[in-house]
């Protein structure tokens, strides 16, 4: 995928679009038009853009060069100076007012557009996943060689939380920490789990990773393994992920045969094995509590937290749950180092993260960027826009245990700590982009119907309030909704997400907090006039019975 | 194989395995890879890989190695096929049928003439 080599933004407030934003937006695509430029630069009207000072504003990607107030007659010459001979134009730039904390962000970001970064993915779509000699060519084996052999398991520990790698399968935990905890408990043995159960909708970064480059799992695997004093690894693979399965077996058996598992691995006193555990279709059997009663042959039922599973997991012994991105990315950090690890993404958040990118844009598919770029970035130069020239209304984060970002958060960089300081989280890495035509309480009900049909039944204010949103929901769809149904489903929310045993139930609220917080007024048109304004819902204005 | 009992024991093995695949470009050796992935495969990798081997098979053709890998992430475009013939720089199609895949297999592979239409765009 290349990427395009600058990024034009236009704010596109109502005050910005009083003051002429639409003229100088029409000049700068017909300027950028006539120099030819218009595969290279993308051009985009965006909402407000922080600062109201010199409106309308032009931002020019990579630079972050901030022009304003621009007028039509300004155009011509900014393109052809900035964008076609790449001169700053400092008549035109905006007065050095204080910046708002989006722009100043920008600014920090100068001369980074941020190019796909391939740490997780470098292998896929190169090699032939069923081939150990492609990987051992392609640096295969050589972090674990160096592991085992030239490093304490205290000091790959260490590398580990020195490069500030954090769990990608949503919490987002500090994944050298957890290794430590479970190298701390004296309790034998030990266990490694691979977390393959990806089942969040529209997710499919772990399968790609597993059907493309296998051997990594397994060698990261095994890397822990002899961190924390482990002799056996499982992968719980979802069901449906057939081919992965094979790829996985034939990937352990090609490893068994050149001695990376089994005993003496590296000549050492090491031994580890893997088995790969498939599972039925559960949802919740993504929890790594659920994951772990499933793997001991029973009901995949979340256990109580605390104890969690670096003191009490498999079989009540000691064990590091990771998820497959993760784990992804250590074969690379040991064999480079944590500082070159921390090069990428931000500080709280190093490295890079793998989005699906699906929805009503041009491009769809799998993107791995550095950790820290903004939903606008990721829209206008990996998906290449919006579809049909569509305005972007929301996203939705994780495939439905995330958060649904108003476009108003776009500018907000996806890591960790940005995205949870702004009350929303980055969800598993699915991005489901909609346009104005999405309907939010079609959205929320499309969720809560998954939540209700995936609650695994254990504790009450999932089992029941799931199913209670959700027909609160479709009465509201249907147009029989009342004003108290919103205090009814904020209640429920709130207590989804107190009550709950375990993240399932606690993020199905999420929707209904979110569109509440951000598209109350969309909402509300559904039970006062009794209208969808998108024209998604039925609004029949008939009670159906939802079961 | 026995087992790898150090990192220079590993090194040498990657050597071998990039001497290997250096050999093949600097002999003009032709490497089409199929995107084998769930998408692809899904997309109808199967049947363009089955077009390739059987135009393979029909013309005879020698030095040639068909491969599999796994998904590079441009699911839209499966089912995906490179061509590398010697040392020139990899070419790739997408939305690769049949029809296509032998297509490719006439005019690119053994007539030399990559097809720009069936190319992914940068
Ligand atoms: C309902 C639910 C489903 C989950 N599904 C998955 C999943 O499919 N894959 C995954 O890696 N983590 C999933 N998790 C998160 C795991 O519980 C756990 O946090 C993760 O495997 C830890 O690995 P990490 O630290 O590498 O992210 C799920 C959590 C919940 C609450």
């Amino acid at each position: 995928m290349s990427a395009v080599r600058s990024l034009v933004l236009v704010s596109g407030d109502p005050q910005s679009l009083a003051r002429g934003a639409s003229d100088v937006f029409s000049a700068l695509q017909a300027e950028i038009k006539r120099l030819g430029l218009q595969d290279e630069i993308s051009l985009l009207m965006t909402g407000d853009l922080g600062r109201h000072d010199a409106l309308p504003l032009v931002i020019v990607y990579p630079e972050a060069t901030i022009y304003g107030p621009v007028k039509p007659e300004n155009v011509p010459w900014l393109v052809e100076e900035h964008l076609y001979k790449g001169r700053i134009v400092p008549e035109l730039q905006a007065s050095a007012a204080e910046l708002t904390g989006q722009i100043a962000w920008l600014t920090a970001r100068q001369g980074t557009l941020p190019a796909e970064q391939r740490v997780v993915l470098r292998r896929a779509g190169l090699i032939d996943p069923e081939d150990i000699e492609e990987y051992i060519a392609h640096d295969g084996y050589e972090a674990l060689g160096k592991a085992v052999t030239q490093m304490s398991p205290q000091e790959v520990i260490e590398e580990i939380v020195q490069s500030g790698l954090r769990g990608r399968g949503g919490a987002g935990f500090p994944t050298g920490i957890k290794w430590r905890f479970v190298a701390q408990v004296d309790n034998y043995p030990r266990y490694i789990i691979c977390n393959a159960d990806e089942s969040e909708p529209g997710t499919f970064k772990d399968r790609l990773i597993l059907e493309g480059d296998p051997h990594s799992i397994i060698e990261a695997m095994t890397i822990a393994a002899y961190a924390v004093g482990a002799q056996e690894g499982y992968i719980y693979v979802r069901g449906e992920y057939t081919l992965a399965q094979q790829r996985l077996q034939t990937a352990i058996e090609q490893a068994q045969a050149l001695g990376f598992l089994g005993d003496n691995i590296f000549g050492r006193d090491f031994r580890f094995n893997i088995h790969i555990h498939t599972g039925a279709g559960a949802y919740i059997c993504g929890e790594e509590t659920a994951l772990i009663e499933s793997l001991e042959g029973k009901r995949g039922e979340p256990r109580p937290r605390p104890p969690y599973p670096t003191t009490h997991g498999l079989w009540g012994k000691p064990t590091v749950v990771n998820n497959v991105e993760t784990l992804a990315n250590v074969p690379a950090i040991i064999l480079h180092g944590a500082n070159w690890y921390r090069q990428m993404g931000t500080k709280n958040s190093p490295g890079t993260k793998v989005y699906t990118m699906l929805g009503n844009v041009n491009v769809t598919g799998l993107i791995e960027v550095p950790m820290g770029i903004t939903l606008r970035e990721v829209i206008a130069i990996y998906a290449k826009g919006m579809k049909n020239g569509a305005t972007f209304k929301l996203a939705q984060t994780g495939g439905s245990s995330g958060s649904i970002i108003p476009a108003s958060l776009q500018d907000t960089p996806m890591d960790f700590d940005s995205y949870s300081r702004a009350g929303v989280s980055l969800g598993s890495g699915a991005l489901l982009i909609c346009d104005e035509n999405t309907c939010v309480v079609d959205l929320a009900r499309v969720l809560l119907r998954f939540f209700a049909c995936e609650s695994c039944g254990k504790c009450t204010p999932c089992r029941v309030g799931g199913q209670r949103a959700r027909q609160i929901l479709t009465n509201i769809a249907e147009g029989v909704g009342s004003l108290s149904d919103l205090d009814d489903l904020e209640t429920i929310s709130t207590h989804l997400y107190n009550l709950s045993n375990c993240g399932l139930g606690q993020t199905a609220g999420v929707p209904i907090r979110d569109i509440l917080r951000h598209f109350r007024a969309e909402v509300e048109a559904h039970i006062r006039l009794k209208v969808c304004p998108t024209g998604v819902c039925a609004m029949s204005g008939r009670r159906v019975k939802v079961r | 194989m026995a087992g790898i009992k150090s990192l220079e024991e590993l090194k040498r093995l990657k050597e071998e395995a990039l001497a290997k695949r250096q050999a093949r470009t600097t002999t003009g050796g032709i490497q089409i890879t199929v995107g084998m992935g769930t998408c692809g495969i899904a997309a109808g990798a199967r049947e363009a890989m089955k077009a390739i081997l059987a135009v393979t098979e029909e013309e005879g053709l020698s030095d040639i190695i068909v491969r599999q890998t796994g998904c590079i992430g441009l699911c839209e475009w499966e089912p995906i096929v490179e061509v590398e013939i010697g040392d020139q720089p990899k070419v790739t199609y997408g939305k690769v049928t049949p029809e296509r895949a032998r297509q490719i297999m006439k005019e690119h592979v053994i007539g030399g003439k990559e097809i720009p239409e069936f190319k992914i765009p940068a």
